[in-house]
């Protein structure tokens, strides 16, 4: 187990450097720095000792890979790629195009992003498996096939259209809670009702149907009828044996998902502004800030990949079948 | 006469709706006592394991429903009792064991869960009590070790165990019916001999009756107090063992016997059924078998047969019982069995020589994924087969004979020895050189099914090989000779431009050879060709085969699991433990004489067909052990009955007497 | 003369066509092709959705035909001058709609614009009212009177003009039918409304009435009225909805075909040779997936934009810089989906290559690339099939999230997202300008319902796991 994801980080050295050439390539190869600069600084009129100006303050105006004006190791380190590339790695993101410490403002955004997240996934999670529970329950019959009709309309509107649509109805014409914003402390409660509430709303439809194969899918095998063969209840053979089962690849499919509720929902926060790396990434892309939008690439990979190491550790906790080596 | 513990009537049961719809069991009437075993006989598809679900009423749903007839348990109908009332008889009652003891156990669940479940439905129990008797029925199974059993989860166990587990669950509720629907089908004979042996054992402890539902005419010869046999949804037979065994009224019954391929048979064709079952989703207007039987004439396709009742307590359902009516004569019974040519013609000269043959697949473990160690499939078989001759491999599941054969054609490259095939060191040979010489040797697979790709036509399948291998100039004449090769394994050549799924299993395995065929091989190795296969079908193929190889002179290296084919078909026999070959010899040597314990133990627990020889049954302990950790000395030594203190210290060396050889310390 | 203009993503969205028509041609001959296909057909739902994604694919090629309208002959040179406007022969089908822009927002049948404005009244005083539109139900004159007569009116033209077509087309059905099953006309026409065939045919017939119903009443209806009202700069809704189909079926397809060939070729390459080019392949997909799908976007379309405002002079028009654009996001976003193809073919060619019928073309010494192209291939084609369909609808979905982002498709262009981001600010407004964002969303909902659906039967169809359900 230990060996495993020792194993495992080993393997992510790897990809994250390929992420890191990746973004290098697009953010400094594809377009040069004279290019970004050229593009802040708006297109008609720019001098080049303005643009001079803005990647020196930006910290641009170095050698993309080798400085040959610097001594020894300064020909390495003196360069975009070390410090705007390599020092990722430590975690040192250094300050955004608009001159803020990225890595304080995402430390100050990661709570109301989890604030959104957790309890929407939690709470999705729970509609969800109830839902596909009670259509595998009554598959084949009515309650089924009329259910899965509800799912596929439901997953057929755009996210969009739940957001405006429950901030149209709850907030604008019912007035049950605030439109948008966030508060500190208890107080951010009354705003995160909505955003939850929609984020559940619009994951049903496609959560449940998803869910409720991996319940038909379980309830077709040979185990099923050795359950019904021991005259245990339709019941008892659901929640004892199908949903022990089936729950196992919706447990680890949660699992990898939760590194990356840090990162906040994009549309969510936006929409109800709350001040979660979710609008923090958005108004990143929205100001073409390219080194919030770098640094929330790299944070992101790490995350998924912590994530899906995290799936194969709850595969051994969630079935007995399954040992690392 | 007391009451019987179940009784069927007029069962009839439909799978889907509507005109088309299946009637995989069509008015079966029987009745089973308390504490007797009644054999339910049939091929795939006969409707044995439908009957048996239908009695459960755990038929599938939504589509499989009981539309007719009654189900008396102690004059109780089950066919009328609400569902809720039904879940008290099963478990309880009625208990059921089924075929595949892999899948048929909960994976999340510990062995000890899944046996107290049960006990705690039908009879109240919970904690300490509950698991002193799970532990308790465990132990009556005979798993060693309950308590830490107890714990586990069903893939810690082999299949042994857990069909054993599978028998303490339909244990625990101590009922007055077992229904155990071919629940040895997917094990190996030693071990399907240790599961038959605990089931009459505890029939003798409790009582309890029970419904064996088999394939296996050795099996029911060996269990069953009274045999029924099923065929297209109906009973056609019944009678007392004994009786049936020494006097089968049905053709079909006859037909079964017959297709049994044995010893005695070897210079003769084995009798055959052509053709195939009857699709079920229509009525009959005469006897079901009337196609496919010998004996069959004008009144048997326009008379439905009844229930004819013969001497003591045999029934069969055919006209030929029918006293009122006279059957015309007819020669068949007496007909003898076709000769097989006797006379080999030879155009193959290669001699296939196999020396050391090691095929070792690393295990990974570790940080690195270092290899850490090996899974000895094959670890030194040595094998010689001249050309013409059948050399057989048999062994249980997981002795790596299967490996033997894709290493000898190096579908597998093996990790050491040499495969001469005449004057070709096949192991040296790579790319394109082994390209080319690939039309010589060929292999015939266990699934015909699988073997054939679904989306081409079986024309384009069988010619595939001719084109790789630059087999026929042109088009036309590689058709001429697809169209040849049809007619040569029997099958119509207009069938050319269909696809595998509209065949049956035999005619399948058919292609399949004529595919083998298409590329003039010299030897084909056969895994397992009629495994998968219904006896009667078997027969066809494995007369097919054998003609065959009288016409052509191929040289077989036959692998199978089945002792009765080998006898009919091999001429040498190599018999494997563990990726070794621990004896091997002539056909009638080794089968009549065997020297080596493992294959003493492996004969005896064959079931036979003869019901008098009753065998003393050699019992193996315990499981074949892990190829990838294989015990010191010799292998076999842990299991063996004989073994001795040189055993457990190294591995015995080729003892020679004639041509017969063994490895073991017995016989040095 | 008219100049044609061929966009990249016109001529891809052809080769597409021209692939589903030769693919078509060729499965009538192979019943293993035929037999799923027909199975999906055989569900009424399935038929259905079907005729209504066909309804929007005709659109959408319609929309998808370009050229530039010459100009007035210029003195006698006899050269041509050509507008510098790209127009699809969808704009010239639909003529008015496209030209009767009004001045600002108006409802839905509106006869007078949305907002006041102060006005000069002929005697010379000002006043603040809405303005009376200027293409809006024009055929009521000043005075506006009875509009509810007049939609009536149309309306009821429409539903008779549905009528007749219906039959007309029930009786074409029918002849088709009838002489490929060699039956009378009457005879079949009746089965086809006992709906007693294996193609649910009468569920066709019921939807293409549905279809021509609407295309009647927009007929009717739009000829006079704005009928999904007007935008902010007075650009009809309907219209505007009516473009947006193009841009959704070209994101929804391409962006999967694009990286098509090269999904499968790696996929099934990883899986079958195994070896390092399994490790390169799988290091390659599991990097580009760690990276969140938007940001990954992100950043492609951000250094896209950055290089097309830099080469500002490579583009003619501005529907070309909007094309390429489309086309980068539809590769960009190949790109993130390319990965989830590539990982399944991969573990399904792992899977085959150890099938039987595999080892045994190995058994006659069959060559590698015959192997792939005659078994692998099309044993693993309802893999890619399902994966085209299934990502269809997520991808339509995906373009409104993508342009509110701002890394959707260019601002200039026709698109549901588009006019979901430009409506979206209107909410706070009192009334709510609601008309722009509904007609979005019930367009996008419509077609991604009718994708859904037919997924769903192409699914069950071809997935040998759900078939034994």
């Amino acid at each position: 187990m230990f060996a495993y994801i020792v194993r495992r980080l080993a393997y992510a050295i790897p990809i994250l450097v390929g992420i890191n050439l990746l973004t290098f390539y697009l953010f400094f190869v594809v377009n040069s720095p004279d290019d970004m600069a050229r593009m802040h600084l708006g297109m008609k009129r720019v001098t080049p000792e303005a643009i001079e100006k803005w990647k020196a303050s930006h910290g641009y105006d170095k050698p993309l890979l080798v400085n040959t004006d610097a001594a020894d190791i300064h020909k390495v380190t003196d360069t975009i790629f070390y410090e705007k590339s390599l020092k990722l790695f430590l975690f040192d993101f250094g300050s955004s195009d608009d001159g803020r410490d990225i890595s304080f403002d995402i430390g100050q955004r990661m709570l109301p992003s989890l604030a959104i997240a957790v309890p929407s996934l939690i709470i999705g999670l729970l509609v969800n498996i109830t839902f596909a529970l009670l259509m595998a329950f009554f598959r084949g019959t009515y309650v089924d096939l009329s259910g899965v009709i509800l799912c596929v309309v439901l997953m057929s509107v755009s996210a969009m259209f739940y957001i405006i649509g429950g901030q149209y109805l709850l907030a604008k014409t019912f007035r049950l809670v605030p439109i948008s914003g966030f508060d500190s402390g208890l107080d951010a409660i009354k705003f995160i009702i909505l955003p939850v509430v929609i984020g559940v709303v619009s994951g049903i439809g496609a959560g449940s149907r998803w869910y409720r194969t991996f319940f038909l899918e379980e309830a077709g095998k040979d185990y099923v009828r050795t359950a019904r063969a021991k005259g245990l209840a339709e019941s008892l053979v659901l929640f004892r044996h199908i949903l022990r089962n089936a729950l196992i690849p919706i447990v680890t499919g949660v699992v990898s998902l939760l590194p990356l509720l840090f990162m906040g929902s994009l549309l969510l926060e936006s929409f109800f502004a709350v001040p979660g790396l979710g609008s923090y990434t958005i108004d990143g892309i929205r100001n073409q800030d390219f080194a919030i939008v770098r640094v929330m690439v790299f944070l992101g990979s790490v995350l998924y990949i912590i994530g899906l190491i995290m799936v194969d550790i709850a595969y051994t906790i969630v079935d007995p079948r399954i040992r690392l080596t | 006469m007391t009451q019987p513990l179940l009784k069927l009537e007029n069962l009839t049961v439909r799978l889907g709706q509507g005109e088309r719809a299946i009637r995989p069991v069509d008015g079966v009437s029987l009745e089973i006592h308390r504490g007797e075993t009644y054999s339910l006989l049939g091929e795939s598809g006969c409707g044995k394991s439908m009957t048996a679900l239908s009695i459960l009423r755990l038929l599938p749903q939504p589509i499989g429903r009981i539309t007719d007839g009654h189900i008396y348990l102690d004059g109780e109908d089950l066919a009328l009792l609400p569902e809720a009332e039904m879940r008290r008889i099963r478990g309880r009652r009625i208990s059921m064991i089924f075929q595949e003891p892999m899948t048929s156990l909960n994976p999340v669940l510990t062995i000890g869960d899944q046996i107290g479940e049960v006990l705690r439905q039908h009879h109240g129990m919970k904690g300490r009590a509950a698991q002193d008797r799970v532990l308790e029925i465990l132990d009556a199974v005979g798993i060693p070790d309950v308590r830490r059993r107890y714990r586990e989860y069903p893939h810690q166990l082999s299949g042994g165990m857990k069909q054993r587990v599978m028998i303490s669950i339909a244990l625990a509720g101590e009922p007055d019916l077992l229904i155990a629907d071919e629940p040895t089908t997917a094990l190996d004979v030693t071990i399907q001999a240790q599961v038959l042996e605990l089931l009459q054992q505890l029939q003798q402890d409790t009582g309890m009756a029970i419904l064996l539902i088999t394939h296996d005419l050795g099996i029911v010869a060996s269990m069953a107090d009274r045999v029924a046999v099923m065929y297209a949804g109906q009973l056609i037979e019944e009678a007392g063992r004994d009786r049936f065994f020494g006097a089968a009224r049905h053709p079909y019954s006859q037909k079964l016997f017959e297709s049994l391929p044995d010893v005695h048979k070897r210079d003769h064709a084995l009798d055959t059924i052509p053709g195939t079952v009857p699709a079920l989703d229509h009525d009959f207007s005469g006897c079901r078998f009337e196609d496919r039987c010998d004996v069959a004439w004008d009144y048997c396709r326009s008379h439905v047969p009844d229930w004819y009742a013969a001497a003591d307590g045999q029934h069969a359902r055919c006209h030929r019982l029918d006293e009122s009516i006279t059957a015309p004569a007819t020669d068949a019974r007496t007909r003898p069995a076709k000769p097989v040519a006797a006379a080999r013609t030879n155009h193959v000269t290669s001699h296939l020589e196999v020396a050391d043959l090691k095929v070792h697949f690393p295990i990974h473990k570790g940080v690195f994924k270092r290899i850490a160690g090996y899974v000895y499939a094959v670890d030194g078989v040595s094998l010689s087969i001249p050309p013409g001759c059948t050399q057989a491999l048999v062994g249980e599941s997981g002795c790596g004979k299967t490996t033997v054969g894709k290493a000898t054609l190096q579908l597998i490259r093996p990790t050491h020895g040499r495969v001469q095939f005449g004057d070709t060191e096949l192991t040296a040979l790579k790319g394109e050189a082994l390209r080319k010489r690939r039309s010589d040797f060929q292999f015939i697979f266990q699934d015909p099914f699988s073997s054939m790709n679904p989306r081409m036509m079986v024309g384009d399948i069988v010619e595939e090989g001719m084109i790789a291998q630059g087999i026929g100039k042109t088009r036309q004449d590689r058709r001429a000779r697809v169209h040849e090769l049809f007619e040569r394994v029997g099958l119509s050549p207009e069938h050319m431009q269909r696809y595998p799924h509209e065949f049956s299993g035999g005619q399948r395995q058919r292609i399949c050879i004529a595919r083998a065929l298409a590329v003039d091989p010299q030897l084909i190795v056969c895994d397992e060709p009629t495994s998968a296969l219904d006896v009667s079908v078997q027969a066809q193929i494995l007369n097919l085969l054998k003609e065959l190889q009288n016409t052509l002179g191929l040289s077989y290296l036959f692998i199978t699991h089945n002792l009765s084919v080998v006898s009919y078909l091999a001429d040498r026999v190599a018999v494997m433990y563990l990726g070794r070959i621990v004896e091997e010899g002539p056909v009638a040597d080794v089968l009549e004489r065997p020297l080596h314990p493992y294959t003493q133990a492996l004969l005896s627990a064959v079931p036979v067909v003869e019901v008098d020889s009753r065998r003393e049954i050699i019992r193996l302990e315990g499981d074949i052990p892990s190829p990838a950790a294989p015990p010191a000395g010799c292998y076999f030594h842990p299991r063996c009955p004989q073994a001795m203190a040189a055993c457990h210290d190294s591995y015995p060396a080729e003892t020679v007497s004639g041509d017969h050889t063994v490895c073991c310390f017995l016989h040095q | 003369m008219i100049m044609p203009v061929i966009l990249w993503t016109d001529a891809l969205i052809f080769l597409l066509a021209a692939v589903v028509v030769v693919f078509i041609l060729y499965a009538r001959s192979k019943p293993h092709i035929r037999a799923p296909w027909r199975r999906v057909f055989s569900g009424k739902v399935a038929a259905a959705s079907v005729v209504i994604l066909l309804a929007f694919v005709l659109v959408g090629l319609l929309d998808s035909m370009h050229f530039r309208l010459p100009l007035a002959a210029n003195g006698d040179s006899g050269e041509i001058h050509y507008a510098g406007e790209v127009l699809s022969t969808l704009d010239v089908l639909v003529g008015p709609l496209r030209t009767q822009v009004e001045k600002t927002y108006s409802a839905p049948f509106a006869t007078h614009l949305f907002s006041m404005e102060t006005m000069e009244r002929e005697d010379g005083s000002k006043v603040r009212d809405y303005p009376r539109l200027v293409y809006g139900a024009s055929g009521l004159g000043v005075a506006v009177e009875g509009k509810t007569g007049d939609i009536f009116k149309r309306s009821l033209l429409a539903v008779v003009e549905t009528l007749l077509a219906s039959v007309l087309l029930l009786l074409i059905m029918s002849a088709w039918l009838g002489r490929r099953h060699g039956q009378p006309v009457v005879a079949t026409a009746k089965t086809i409304l006992q709906d007693a065939l294996s193609i649910p045919w009468r569920t066709i017939l019921l939807t293409l009435s549905l279809l021509i119903l609407l295309l009647f009443l927009a007929i009717n209806l739009a000829a006079a009225y704005h009928v999904l009202g007007t935008d902010k700069v007075g650009q009809d809704v309907f219209y505007l909805s009516l473009k947006s189909i193009r841009t959704g079926l070209v994101i929804g397809t391409l962006t999967t075909l694009i990286m098509l060939p090269f999904a499968i070729f790696t996929g099934i390459l990883a899986g079958y040779a195994r070896g390092w080019i399994d490790d390169v392949v799988q290091y390659v997909y599991t990097t580009l997936n760690s990276i969140p799908g938007v940001l990954l976007i992100a950043a492609a379309i951000l250094m896209l934009q950055v290089f097309i405002a830099n080469h500002a002079d490579y583009f003619e028009t501005t529907v070309e810089r909007a094309d390429i654009r489309l086309l980068f996001l539809c590769i960009i976003l190949g790109i993130t989906s390319w990965t989830g193809l590539c990982r399944l073919l991969r573990g399904e060619a792992l899977k085959l290559r150890e099938a039987e019928y595999i080892q045994a073309a190995v058994c006659f010494g069959v060559a590698h690339g015959k192997i792939i192209t005659r078994h692998i291939l099309p044993n693993v084609m309802h893999v890619v099939l399902i994966t085209v369909v299934l990502d269809f609808s997520s991808l339509v979905l995906a373009e409104a999230v993508l342009s509110y982002v701002g890394v959707g498709v260019d601002p200039t262009m026709n698109s549901w997202g588009n006019m979901i981001n430009g409506a979206r600010l209107e909410m706070a407004r009192e009334p709510v300008v609601w008309w722009s964002l509904l007609a979005a969303f019930l367009f996008m909902f419509v077609l991604v319902l009718a994708a859904n659906l037919f997924s769903d039967a192409v699914r069950d169809a071809f997935d040998p796991r759900t078939r034994s359900r």
